[in-house]
């Protein structure tokens, strides 16, 4: 007969200390938190200095909408953004990929970015009023300039992290060296060069209101400024909404991209 | 086209690596390195590919490679080395798009190569969607689709579980068969050496030097596990390897 022992399960320590995707819980904090906002704004425990009352930002955005308005400020800012950044990141690639490609490239570039990139490109801003006017030249040089930086260091590194055995193989079957660059280094690089992208279209926006706070008649970076001089907290809250849809609209888009070029990662 | 190589020296900073190697890859044979760990026998194939330059000694091409070669010198890499974004078929048009062939030729070889290592429905696959056997396969097809002179191989089979390096061992032997080809295969495995070489090369600790050479004549197909000759050799094998590898086990690094 057996003996009876104290049996019990063994107890279970594996587990967690990895992300798992939680469906709706971004969204349901965000709904969560301007609700308690709106209640906090409505039953007085938050003073109509300190926050809008949502429901009133959202219907200035509508009136935005409604007039009209919206585009007059969007148009102008979404192209700044568009041809600011398209300079900036083209740029940015191509320079990274030669300084991933030649030590010599390397070797006098690295310096001058690192000592370029902690510059806070606003402080530059009267300069670029100097050489590329005070019209839309400067704003383009600004968001460019901005998004050159981050861009460069994330190609570059990217490129370094490409697997070198796939280079060798490449060499070893006598690839000529275009073919490398192409087939190998580039599409190696990719992932690295699309996650450095969030970043930099991120300063990319960024550096659009700044332009736009100091000089222009319209736009959301203009539009942002008015209304905080006349302290103006619906129209204040509802441009930063407008800046957060569109740092949201850019992710989005990277992400899509990532989805589509990358679907040979697991 | 046979290779020889005639007192290939080398030393990494002040490490002697390889000394005085003379060796001679004849046509049609294959040719195994074995040695313990970190005597140099990658960096030797890597010397005698091309990839890397010898301080003192040459490799010398005899004779010219075969019609149709694309690459003379052609690795088999331990860790595959696939293209992760392209399928099967496109990592085998890798090698074949810059020699400016007919889109025929090429979709021909491709075709082929594919048919001779089992992969025809797996054209189409991504690298991260097959195992790692199936992966190595690819990569000896790409291999073949160059119709190279001599083969190199370094530890192909080491990434591998033992029943899948069975499977690809009787692979290689039957690709041999069917169409002989140069090789020079390293290997850490004994077992793996004595089913596939013709002849063994067997270094020494580093800085690596032959120690001996064996012959085996027993045709490759008529090689199976547990043949008494084949253990006789392995035996003798293990016994020349067993003391430098205990000796190399036992250096400090850098020593
Ligand atoms: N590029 C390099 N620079 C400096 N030292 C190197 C380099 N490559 C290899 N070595 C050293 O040279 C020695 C021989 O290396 P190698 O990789 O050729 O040995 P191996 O016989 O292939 O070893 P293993 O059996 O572990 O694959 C090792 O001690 C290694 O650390
Ligand atoms: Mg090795």
């Amino acid at each position: 007969m057996r003996e009876t022992v104290n049996e019990s399960p063994v107890p279970f320590r594996g587990g967690g200390f990895r992300p798992i995707p939680v469906r709706g819980a971004g969204l349901g904090l965000f709904v969560l938190l301007i609700l308690l906002i709106e209640w906090g704004t409505r039953a007085g425990w938050i003073s109509k200095l300190t926050l809008p009352r949502p429901s009133d930002v959202a219907a200035t955005l509508a009136q935005l909408y409604k007039t009209g308005l919206l585009w007059e400020h969007m148009v102008p800012s979404l192209t700044r953004l568009a041809v600011g950044s398209a300079l900036g990141i083209t740029a940015g690639i191509g320079i990274g990929v030669l300084i991933g490609l030649f030590s010599l490239i390397r070797a006098g570039l690295i310096p001058l970015v690192a000592a370029l990139f902690p510059i806070p490109k606003i402080a530059l801003l009267p300069l670029f009023v100097i050489w590329f006017g005070i019209d839309e030249g400067s704003k383009y040089a600004l968001i460019a300039f901005g998004t050159f930086t981050p861009t460069v260091v994330s190609t570059y590194g990217a490129v370094d992290n490409v697997d070198r055995t796939l280079i060798r193989m490449g060499q070893s079957f006598g690839l000529k060296w275009w073919s490398i660059v192409r087939k190998i280094v580039l599409p190696g690089a990719l992932p690295g060069i699309l996650s450095g992208l969030r970043i930099s279209l991120s300063i990319g926006i960024i550096l659009l209101v700044a332009a736009e706070m100091l000089g222009a008649q319209h736009g959301i970076g203009a539009y942002i400024l008015e209304a905080g001089s006349l302290y103006d907290l619906e129209r204040l809250f509802a441009g930063v909404v407008i800046l957060s849809a569109l740092g949201v609209l850019t992710s989005t888009l990277i992400g899509l991209a990532e989805k589509r070029l990358l679907v040979w990662r697991n | 086209m046979d290779l020889r190589i005639e007192n290939l020296t080398h030393r990494y900073g002040g490490m002697a690596v390889l000394s005085d190697i003379d060796l001679t890859i004849p046509e049609g044979r294959i040719v195994c390195i074995v040695g313990p760990s970190g005597c140099g026998k990658s960096t030797l194939l890597r010397m005698i590919g091309g990839l890397e330059r010898a301080d003192e000694g040459t490799v010398l091409q005899q004779g010219t490679p075969p019609a149709g070669c694309l690459n003379p010198l052609t690795y088999v890499f331990q860790d595959f080395a696939l293209l992760p974004w392209r399928n099967v078929a496109g990592n085998i048009a890798l090698v074949l798009e810059d020699h400016g062939l007919p889109r025929n030729d090429q979709h021909r070889i491709i075709a082929d190569v594919l048919a001779r290592t089992s992969l025809t429905d797996f054209a189409r696959a991504l690298p991260r969607q097959l195992s790692g056997g199936m992966k190595q396969r690819v990569a000896i097809a790409r291999a073949l689709a160059v119709n190279p002179a001599v083969m190199l191989l370094d530890e192909p089979l080491s990434a591998l579980d033992a029943q899948t390096r069975e499977l690809l061992m009787d692979d290689l032997v039957q690709l041999w068969t069917r169409q002989p080809f140069t090789a020079v295969y390293v290997t850490h495995n004994l077992a793996e050496a004595v089913r596939l070489g013709h002849r063994i090369v067997v270094l020494s600790r580093r800085p690596g030097k032959i120690r001996e050479i064996v012959e085996i004549d027993m045709p490759l197909q008529d090689r199976h596990a547990g043949d008494d000759t084949l253990d006789a050799h392995q035996a003798h094998l293990w016994q020349l390897m067993r003391q430098e590898a205990e000796a190399a086990d036992k250096e400090l690094a850098n020593a």
